[in-house]
């Protein structure tokens, strides 16, 4: 039995019945990462020896017979701008290389609180800059299916890990699409919760208003005992609401009976062939199942990825400006004040996180202000409108994660704008801070295909319910990678 | 020189009085060791979001409110973006495109007449730390030092109209200012440690035009003099630079105390803040009947504190200005006049005595240990003749300084007056007897020839005799005589 196999229920039921114990099943873990890591290199930063005492202390509360949550005991890691006490968190930039915050992310403090056990902080491009990892100022993670490991697949540490085995779960950001486009590449479930639903606090954010914290999971199940221990309001960060949290073990529930499935045709615009057979498929499955599907018009969705472009980088450029060298991160020495701003920034940040600053400082200065960046916050109440209307009629809609297959990021990884586009699925979902799952729906060509549910504003359970039912009625949701030739990485 | 007019506008900062600051649950308590009183949230540290003290919402709308302010019930926080290392954030949080308070005003009084100086907005925002410079200023400096106990402190800044055209009138818009916010009490206002802070945009134009000429921005005054000051030399430098056929420049300047001249501060160009709504907070929304709730939690405010003392205590004008001028001055004076029912002897030594006493020492009226009981006590020993007014003004010395009672001190100086009858009937027997001419004059009609005979005894008990019991007796004894 290869414990890095099994799913955060499964494992959780081992440990229940002391058949393993937590030490035993990070131990396993840390031995599955020394022989995968060098190929897929998910971690910026392990943290083996707490990963160690964090679960001797896990398995001594278990021996004392201690109420123990389903996460306790549990290996898992989470995206590198997630802070974490005592543990670097870099934001994979050259600016923040030995930044060891001071204190735990909310969501990091209730995972701790919950026993599960941090492994480590994943790969990311630099400030969640990007989809595939290429612009992390460190390395590139590996897309698990890339058989070639050509350049360009979307990829994220986070994804990563849970899809070759590294962690049971992770945590990673989604401003634009984030976690759901990596999750739907390398074939695992990833949701972006409603925006207030999980705190903030310790996110290193970059854009605020559209980053949210989420999981990447290997099923449904693991899903909801995830979002029971991350969601819910926490006084520290003034963007998280105030809404009961549901026990979101109860929407598992094997049934769509009558439920109304939204089918917006402005998404299938630029979705490859291939893609869009799949999601032919789920649809007719929906349907078989009793859902019922219908198209709806969101007109605004082509405006939806310029205007992300424009406020993720106004934002961005503001978020950034924290790092001048002065309290923390990378300092370059010079002259003067003004002189060791301009040297620190110039040798810490990136090609691309540059270009977005530029661009949002652009947007937000004096003359451009209104042509640009008002324009964008219509754009951005017009997008929610369309959503608002479709959810008058749908319960939720149905559409590709990623038009491309497993979101292969096209010939030039240098242009962030093609990149960009490649969230045109994703993307207006942020716009309106709605929750919204990748739920992996078989291959094309020997890569993983992801498709995206979205729901209204705090209704996560209507997509745990939709994608419970097609994981159980359908073997297309647990793309068995295996696949993973160069390295001979097989999960499942 | 008169052909010119000065048109000035005020820009106040006034650090809100709270427990914690505006964002984070760090203490704002002053003059700690720096850096101390910090946390990731006020340290700007990556990942750190804060959430909104309510506490400064309901002083800040308070202090609208009596600025006579409209108070706007959905504001929001937005980001001004400029870089300076005493800025953690690399941005302020401020509320730039809608101000909590808004349309106000205040009256001043200079020269007697009443003046109306319009408030253009009051709006929260953040503090930034503080630099501490090695060299002279952060271009001289080999090194500098922030401390960020300040960071995050909760501040308004209310913004006036350009409508005052006096240095003299900037002050008086000052002294109102902190007469008005000290009385509702969300701050301590005090300009030396930084809780009030002033700017002053400063230009000049020909007489009877209203075209706003090119103003300048002077920072770095450290009192209400000092703003006065500085703008009156300011108005003269412009001026003169118009006169000699140049053009005022649009600068920040700085005023130097010691050489009493402003500076051109060359270094603090006006940068394109790139203001943004906060996406990290939340709006703040206010109910008309939350903000009625604050407006009835205002006590009186001077202007009408002064009214009354004017028409149901007969005090004059100048008077009732005098000690409304100051919250604590008001608050003693209203407690004295509770135990001592004659209004004008009590602001007689208020502005008399006390304001000499704490002039003379610099000192605040709460750091001296007179009462107002102790006042009153003291008021009606005068007027029952107990003592005379010039050891009145020696005991309420010792008041000041000791915080004793009267009668106490009367007693350790041995200062009583003599009221004893048989002394006093000794003493009066032989000045009687030593003035033959004075007694035969009053006898014959001369009333005022007692004051003589009065003088005379004062002057045997080296001034402590009780001189209403003296004439009482007196008289009786020269009628009796006749
Ligand atoms: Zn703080």
């Amino acid at each position: 039995m290869r414990l890095y196999n099994l799913s955060v229920f499964q494992l959780s039921e081992l440990m229940e019945k002391k058949e393993i114990s937590s030490e035993e099943l990070t131990n396993a873990y840390l031995e599955r990462i020394s022989q995968v890591e060098s190929g897929t290199k998910v971690f910026v930063t392990l943290s083996k020896g707490t990963a160690l005492a964090q679960a001797r202390d896990v398995d001594q509360k278990r021996a004392r017979g201690e109420e123990l949550s389903p996460l306790a005991g549990i290996p898992m890691a989470m995206d590198d701008n997630i802070c974490t006490e005592g543990i670097k968190t870099t934001c994979a930039s050259k600016i923040l290389y030995n930044f060891i915050p001071p204190y735990d992310a909310t969501v990091a403090e209730r995972l701790k609180g919950a026993g599960a056990i941090l492994m480590g902080k994943c790969n990311i491009d630099e400030f969640g800059m990007g989809s595939s990892t290429e612009n992390s100022a460190f390395y590139t993670t590996q897309n698990p299916f890339d058989a070639e490991a050509a350049q360009g697949y979307i990829s994220g540490g986070s994804a990563a890990a849970v899809s070759v085995g590294e962690a049971a779960f992770t945590l990673g950001s989604d401003t634009g699409g984030f976690i759901r486009q990596s999750a739907a590449s390398c074939g695992v479930i990833g949701l972006k919760p409603s925006y207030g639903h999980v705190s903030r606090f310790g996110l290193i954010s970059t854009a605020s208003s559209l980053d949210q914290i989420g999981p990447f999971t290997q099923d449904m199940t693991d899903l909801a005992l995830v979002l029971n221990t991350i969601c819910g309001h926490d006084v520290k960060d003034a963007t998280s609401a105030s809404v009961d949290v549901p026990d979101f073990t109860k929407s598992l529930v094997n049934e769509v009976k009558g439920l109304r499935i939204g089918l917006p045709k402005e998404y299938e615009a630029g979705v490859e062939p291939q893609v869009a057979a799949k999601l032919q498929e789920a649809i007719s499955k929906l349907e078989e199942l009793g859902a019922i599907c219908e198209e709806v018009a969101m007109p605004h969705t082509e405006y939806a990825a310029p205007a992300h472009y424009i406020i993720s980088s106004a934002e961005a450029s503001s978020n950034l400006a924290r790092f001048d060298g002065v309290r923390h991160g990378l300092r370059v020495e010079a002259e003067d004040v003004l002189s060791m701003f301009k040297k620190t920034r110039s040798q810490g940040f990136g090609a691309e996180v540059k270009k977005r600053i530029m661009l949002g400082t652009h947007v937000l200065s004096t003359g451009n202000y209104d042509a640009y960046y008002v324009k964008a916050l219509k754009v951005r109440s017009l997008v929610k409108q369309d959503f608002d209307r479709a959810f008058e009629k749908f319960d939720c809609l149905l559409t590709p994660t990623n038009p491309a297959t497993a979101g292969k990021t096209g010939k030039n990884p240098n242009d962030s704008l093609a990149m960009h586009l490649s969230g045109v699925c994703t993307l207006p979902v942020n716009l309106a801070g709605l929750p919204a799952l990748s739920l992996p729906f078989g291959m094309v060509d020997g890569m993983p295909v992801g498709l995206q549910l979205i729901a209204r504003h705090f209704k996560e359970e209507t997509l745990l319910r939709v994608g419970y039912t097609l994981e159980q009625s359908t073997n297309q949701t647990r793309p068995k990678p295996g696949l993973f030739l160069k390295y001979n990485i097989h999960r499942g | 020189m008169n052909r010119y007019e000065a048109v000035i506008g005020l820009e106040v900062h006034v650090e809100l009085k709270t427990d914690t600051k505006l964002f984070c649950g760090c203490s704002t308590e002053f003059g700690k060791e720096p850096n101390t009183q910090v946390c990731p949230v006020c340290l700007g540290l990556p990942g750190a979001v804060g959430v909104l003290n309510k506490k400064v919402v309901e002083l800040a709308t308070k202090a609208g409110l009596a600025l006579n302010c409209a108070i706007g019930t959905y504001t929001w926080f937005d980001r001004k973006n400029y870089y300076y290392p005493d800025l953690p954030k690399g941005f302020q949080i401020s509320q730039v495109f809608r101000p909590i308070a808004y349309q106000g005003h205040l009256d001043i009084d200079v020269n007697g007449a009443t003046k109306r100086v319009n408030i253009t907005r009051a709006h929260i925002e953040e503090d930034p730390g503080k630099l501490v410079h090695s060299g002279g200023s952060i271009t001289t400096s080999r090194y500098s030092c922030v401390d960020y106990n300040r960071s995050g402190m909760p501040l308004i800044e209310i913004v006036s109209e350009p409508e005052m055209h006096s240095g003299e009138e900037a002050k008086a818009y000052l002294e109102k200012l902190k007469a008005i916010l000290e009385c509702i009490a969300v701050s301590d206002v005090k300009m030396e440690q930084g809780s009030l802070r002033c700017d002053a945009n400063v230009s000049v134009r020909p007489v009877g035009t209203t075209t706003l000429g090119t103003k300048t921005e002077i920072k770095n005054m450290n009192s209400f003099r000092s703003v006065q000051y500085a703008i009156e030399y300011e108005v003269e430098r412009q001026i003169d630079v118009l006169e000699d056929g140049g053009r005022v420049i649009q600068e920040t300047r700085g005023w130097d105390e010691n050489r009493g001249i402003t500076v051109s501060m060359r270094n603090k160009e006006n940068p394109d803040y790139r203001c943004f709504i906060e996406p990290e907070l939340t709006p703040i929304e206010l109910t008309e009947e939350w903000i009625e709730e604050v407006k009835a939690s205002i006590p009186e405010l001077p202007d009408a504190r002064r009214k009354r003392l004017v028409e149901e205590h007969g005090l004059p004008e100048y008077d009732a200005g005098v000690i409304t001028s100051s919250l604590a001055l008001a608050e003693f004076f209203d407690a004295t006049l509770k135990e001592f029912p004659d209004a004008k002897s009590i602001s007689n030594w208020i502005m008399g005595e006390l304001l000499r006493l704490l002039n003379a020492r610099n000192m605040e009226l709460s750091e001296a240990k007179i009462t107002p009981s102790g006042l009153a006590a003291l008021l009606k020993l005068i007027e029952k003749g107990s003592i005379s007014n010039k050891m009145a003004k020696e005991i309420v010395e010792v008041m000041f300084v000791e915080g004793k009672e009267p009668d106490q001190i009367i007693k350790e100086k041995g200062m009583s007056q003599i009221s004893d009858e048989g002394q006093l009937a000794q003493i009066i027997a032989e000045v009687i007897a030593k003035n033959p001419k004075s007694v035969a004059d009053y006898q014959a009609g001369k009333k005022q020839a007692i004051g003589f005979l009065v003088g005379q005894i004062m002057k045997a008990t080296k001034g402590q005799a009780n001189p209403g019991l003296v004439n009482t007796m007196l008289r009786d004894k020269l009628t009796e005589e006749a």
